[in-house]
């Protein structure tokens, strides 16, 4: 019993248990996708936190990045209505 | 006599006549401009108190990976409490780490002989020591950059000061055998991305540095066992450098003969070369343009007033607030309260130790009414001091910009 405690406690991850559901982003187009493939890793707040200052090519290189160097599974027709979504709403 | 020298005799004058005070050690002709921005408008939005388990209510930032700002009132103590003090992390698969099966492994191709510790034997089979000790987020203050940049956006609080417990981590590494090529020391954590393709937050430091005797292996902060949000169980503590190093839930130190190649090392919390006042260099890691953020700049930070805070003119306002840099100790912190025209001296208070922040005060009695812009600007026994204006860097990073509160006699 002792054991299966210890292993519970070790694979439990603790994704911060505050909540995150309380995030509301603006609505339009491309949200869908946002929400699909960012909130994988992190959550959303983190877009409202980075606006508004960046332009598209801002939000364009935030996106690379996350494919490129953080490995984000993000299909290739997805990144134009995100990139579209992020400078309409949280662009500069 | 010319115009400085004509402000610099009229304004010493008249505020000894009215103060009685002593003539300011350091007079502008005009005041500064201190360029510190807001913090950008959604990152005020989306702001909100919020408690972690364990925690008290801090700033979010972020709920996941957490990243929790301290509330600037916590630094009127001289140290913060654990369970006020900042979270950062750039992972969001965060295991709860238990004590008794933790492990920290001591390995790498420079290492002799490659061993695993206990919790337990870390604490008893070395020396273990006490330092007193700032960690800062190499991107605190990011959110007040001029212009604003992308990242996580902290105003004054991804920082706290914390006596750390521990044992040095060159005594663990001794007991591994250090091959005489070691260049670096890499330390892994438990923390990783959800993805597997996301790189592992690996963190590497020269040689030297983990040899220094202030580096440390903690298990500690301010008497308790380290918060699972700092930590815990152990984590590796670097003073006077910003605290992407300070490795948290560390289960591994490497030994190397090659410079580390990861991300976070390789690409990520760099700064351009030759722009900052900066001793220590990680030299295996520059490139031409580019060299890893080490020490921390000379900072200063006002904590007890509140912008436009209002004051009864015939009171004495008292200026609190900390100072800090990377360990070659505050030596003088000077306060304006009239935009950067006249500076004095404030009182340094007790000494924790180099790597400590250093409390100050300064008080005076506004002789009228109206509005009040107070500096405060520390230097350091290099002769080190803040900025005026920001050092532009992508990243955010070094944001000593003298801070100025605008008060109200009444």
């Amino acid at each position: 019993m002792k054991k299966i405690l210890l292993l519970v406690s070790i694979l439990f991850s603790l994704t911060a248990a505050a909540d995150e559901s309380a995030i509301k982003l603006q609505q339009g187009a491309g949200l869908d996708a946002v929400t699909r493939n960012c909130s994988t890793c992190h959550s959303l707040d983190y877009i409202p936190m980075n606006s508004v200052f960046q332009e598209r090519k801002g939000w364009e290189a935030t996106v690379n990045k996350m494919i490129k160097v953080m490995g984000a599974p993000i299909k290739p027709e997805d990144v134009p209505p995100i990139v579209d979504y992020l400078t309409a709403h949280y662009g500069k | 006599m010319d115009r400085r020298n004509f402000l610099k005799n009229t304004a010493g004058g008249v505020l000894a006549a009215a103060g009685g005070l002593v003539l300011p050690k350091h007079v502008f002709g005009a005041s500064p401009t201190t360029n510190l921005n807001e913090l950008p408008a959604g990152t005020v939005a989306s702001a909100v108190l919020e408690s972690l388990p364990g925690k008290r209510p801090l700033i979010k930032r972020s709920y996941r990976p957490p990243n929790f700002e301290t509330p600037v009132e916590y630094f009127n103590e001289i140290f913060t409490p654990n369970d006020a003090f900042f979270v950062r992390y750039h992972l969001s698969n965060i295991p709860e780490v238990s004590a008794d099966s933790w492990r920290l492994k001591i390995g790498g191709d420079a290492a002799q002989k490659p061993f695993e510790l206990t919790l337990e034997q870390l604490k008893r089979d070395f020396e273990q020591v006490e330092i007193a000790a700032v960690c800062m987020c190499s991107g605190n203050r990011r959110g007040l950059s001029v212009p604003h940049v992308p990242g996580v956006e902290w105003a004054h609080g991804a920082m706290g000061n914390a006596r750390w417990k521990g044992v040095r981590l060159r005594d663990v590494l001794n007991k591994a055998g250090i091959a005489k090529e070691t260049v670096e020391v890499a330390f892994d954590g438990s923390d990783r991305g959800v993805l597997d393709a996301t790189p592992d937050f690996v963190k590497s430091i020269p040689a030297w540095k983990a040899l220094d005797e202030n580096t440390l292996i903690a298990y500690e902060m301010n008497g308790a066992p380290l918060p699972h949000w700092n930590g815990f169980p152990a984590r590796i503590i670097v003073p006077g450098w910003t605290a992407t190093y300070w490795m948290k839930h560390v289960t591994s130190i490497t030994l190397l003969t090659q410079p580390f190649k990861g991300f976070w090392v390789n690409t990520a919390y760099r700064i351009p070369k030759g722009k900052f006042p900066i001793t220590q260099q990680f030299v295996s890691q520059e490139n031409e343009t580019t060299t890893p953020i080490t020490e921390m700049v000379v900072n200063s930070l006002i904590t007890n007033l509140k912008p436009n805070q209002t004051f009864r003119l015939g009171q004495p306002v008292v200026v609190k607030g900390i100072a800090w840099d990377s360990g070659y100790g505050i030596r003088l912190v000077e306060v304006s309260t009239d935009g950067g025209m006249t500076w004095r001296d404030a009182q340094l208070e007790k000494d924790y130790g180099r790597f400590s922040w250093r409390q100050w005060s300064y008080a005076f009695k506004p002789s009228k009414k109206g509005s009040y812009s107070v500096l405060a600007k520390a230097s350091n026994s290099q002769g080190a001091s803040q900025t005026f204006e920001w050092i532009f860097n992508a990243a955010g990073y070094h944001n000593n910009v003298v801070q100025q509160i605008a008060i109200a006699v009444t």
